[in-house]
């Protein structure tokens, strides 16, 4: 296409030579076009070798597609939980059902689709819950519940060693909330805690 | 307002937010624990280290540097076929198809015209910038034996039939529109449609949308029969590469050292990228000449063409991004054309956010596309233009040769070249005539 410039030698001694110096100059342009592009594209002045995606926890709002967008299934979102926010509730608003009668661990009182959330006594009202990540598919059923009428100590978060990075995050793009961002791979993960405490 | 007014309502503002952002904490008091209870440790493992991303561009310089050496000095299509499945392997399967160079164009789009919403690191970067530059030196090696999605494309070569060139130039002209479409929406900010569309990166990741998964499956199919459909009639990437490698400084060529005319590479090339000579012209000069000032006279009508045309598609693909399409979706649920309110539009009233700002927003969106279409229509009609004037220009092709900007260096052809054979006798110390 940028040979098309020219059509034909004017002096039949000299046509390797000008045409070879045309062919040289538009390689040039192109490598300067390339190299241009490239220090545009740096002009954020980004120091970090690597980005990876994080949940906003205090943008989510629960909308269940972390569950089913995920190029990975079951999905690289898990439900996390921030223990210093949690207030150790018997009846705990992302372990129950809203309607639940009796305060038991049978499966018609949860809310966790697939027994995920685990309760266990720790003294006098308080239990503690804690998730079986393998079996979390980041549904954010209990994340609803917590958020709603809890502290708010179980959030959803993607998981590091499990996401894959994918360039263009099909979570972050169907995310209601654009709480999906990229964060530095020095500081991978967005937490939840309390202001005075540090994060666990 | 006075000044003292001012600082009363920024303490109160301040007071407020306080007491929003404890309440939620709040409404369960921390428990104090008496048994001597410790918090667990929360279990949040690393992802990749970010340095590793260094590795892979080693690997990535490592592999053109391979394929280049491979594709013109050992002139070795064991060797390429060989280095193809350890890109496939590494890069594909290892790695997960990304960040691929394919991909990275986006990153270094959206980086260079929206700074603030996404600064590139420097591997997305070079991934993008080092094949372009390989080619550039050396043809379009990493499309022999470097890029993954080639790769698994040419594995699946079993039977290729030669598509017609008429309809092989027509097919070519779509990545280009590819090309268009795909820088328009990454430098929007709307997404990277080469990712959301890749049809092999399914594969790589053992996961995926069911319709993308088939669309590979029915690429790879057609593929035994089309070799490598993706990289011919659509890779955007490919574009790029195809300029760099016109103009390289070193090109494969079929026969090592002359042509002898034989034909016998004519049907080599799965790819329908071997040319023949150039037939004199059946015109002489000054109406070949006429001819092809006549078609260039034409670019400029092209140009706006395509610019108008452009400015018109603009505001309908203003619905691929969010932004728009959200606006769009909340205007038409107002209107009653939509009975189930979205989840997205729900999110969106729920965050108190007024019509008019996101409607601001939305138009914002739509006036780039606009404009960005019109650029982008009048990048097509060039490439039109000087397509038809490239059918005007007389060839300077004196043998077989290999289209630079089609050829994708995979070295299928030397071995149908008898000088080929000639060249490894030698190798192997023969005494071979002339």
């Amino acid at each position: 296409m940028s040979e098309g410039a020219t059509s034909g030698p004017a002096a039949p001694e000299t046509p390797i030579g000008r045409r070879r110096f045309l062919r040289r100059g538009a390689a040039g342009l192109a490598a300067l076009a390339a190299g241009g592009l490239c220090a545009a594209a740096r002009r954020g002045g980004q120091r970090e070798p690597a980005l990876v995606w994080q949940i906003d926890p205090d943008k989510c709002v629960q909308c269940g597609q972390c569950a089913t967008h995920c190029v990975l299934n079951p999905s690289a979102v898990k439900c996390v939980h921030a223990f210093p926010v949690c207030g150790y509730c018997k009846r705990c608003f992302g372990y129950f059902q809203p309607d639940a009668e009796r305060l038991t661990s049978a499966a018609e009182n949860q809310l966790c689709p697939t027994g995920a959330l685990r309760r266990r006594h720790v003294e006098g009202f308080y239990y503690e819950y804690t998730i079986d990540e393998d079996l979390c598919v980041g549904c954010g059923k209990c994340v609803k519940g917590c958020t709603m009428y809890g502290n708010g100590s179980l959030y959803l978060q993607i998981m590091g060693h499990r996401c894959v990075n994918c360039n263009e995050c099909a979570i972050a793009r169907s995310c209601p909330a654009d709480a999906i961002q990229r964060v530095r791979v020095a500081r991978p993960y967005l937490l939840k805690g309390r202001p005075e405490a540090p994060s666990t | 307002m006075t000044k003292p007014a001012l600082i009363i309502a920024l303490a109160l503002a301040a007071v407020a937010s306080l007491a929003a952002g404890a309440s939620t904490y709040d409404r369960f008091p921390q428990p104090k624990f008496e048994t001597g209870y410790e918090y667990p440790v929360g279990q949040y493992p690393l992802p990749r280290p970010g340095g590793l991303q260094w590795l892979d561009v080693a690997v990535l310089t490592g592999a053109l540097g391979a394929a280049s050496w491979l594709a013109l000095r050992a002139r070795s299509r064991p060797g390429l076929f060989l280095l193809g499945i350890f890109s496939l392997a590494y890069f594909g399967f290892w790695r997960k198809g990304c960040l691929c160079p394919v991909g990275s164009m986006q990153n270094v789009l959206l980086a260079a015209f929206r700074p603030s919403e996404y600064a590139a690191p420097w591997p997305a970067v070079l991934i993008f910038a080092l094949p372009l530059f390989s080619t550039l030196l050396f043809g379009r090696t990493f499309c022999a034996a470097v890029c993954p999605l080639g790769a698994i494309q040419d594995v699946a070569i079993v039977r290729p039939v030669r598509v017609p060139p008429w309809l092989n130039r027509a097919l070519g002209l779509i990545p280009y529109v590819y090309l268009a479409l795909a820088a328009l929406v990454a430098a929007a900010g709307a997404g990277f449609l080469v990712c959301r569309y890749d049809p092999f990166v399914g594969f790589f990741r053992r996961a995926g949308p069911a319709w993308i998964l088939a669309t590979g499956g029915g690429l790879l199919a057609l593929g035994i029969f089309v070799a490598r459909p993706y990289c011919r009639y659509l890779c955007p990437y490919g574009v790029l590469l195809g300029w760099m490698s016109r103009l390289s400084w070193r090109h494969p060529r079929i026969t090592p050292d002359e042509c002898i005319q034989c034909r016998l590479c004519e049907t080599s090339c799965p790819f329908g990228a071997i040319r023949p000579p150039s037939p004199a012209p059946a015109e002489p000069r000054p109406a070949r000449r006429r001819r092809a000032l006549g078609l260039a006279a034409r670019i400029p009508a092209l140009l706006a063409a395509g610019a108008a045309a452009g400015w018109l598609a603009g505001e309908p693909l203003a619905r691929l991004d969010e932004r728009v399409a959200t606006t769009d979706r909340l205007r038409r649920e107002d209107a009653g054309l939509e009975t189930v309110a979205g989840v997205r539009s729900q999110t969106v009233r729920a965050a108190d956010r007024s019509f008019a700002d996101l409607l601001a927003e939305s138009d914002a969106v739509v006036r780039f596309f606009r404009r960005g279409g019109a650029a982008a229509g009048s990048f097509l009609g060039l490439v039109v233009g000087l397509h038809l004037v490239g059918t005007a220009l007389p060839g300077r092709r004196r043998d077989w040769e290999p289209a630079r900007a089609l050829c994708l260096s995979c070295g299928r052809c030397y071995t149908y070249c008898p000088r080929e054979h000639v060249r490894r006798r030698r190798l192997e110390g023969f005494e071979v005539e002339p």
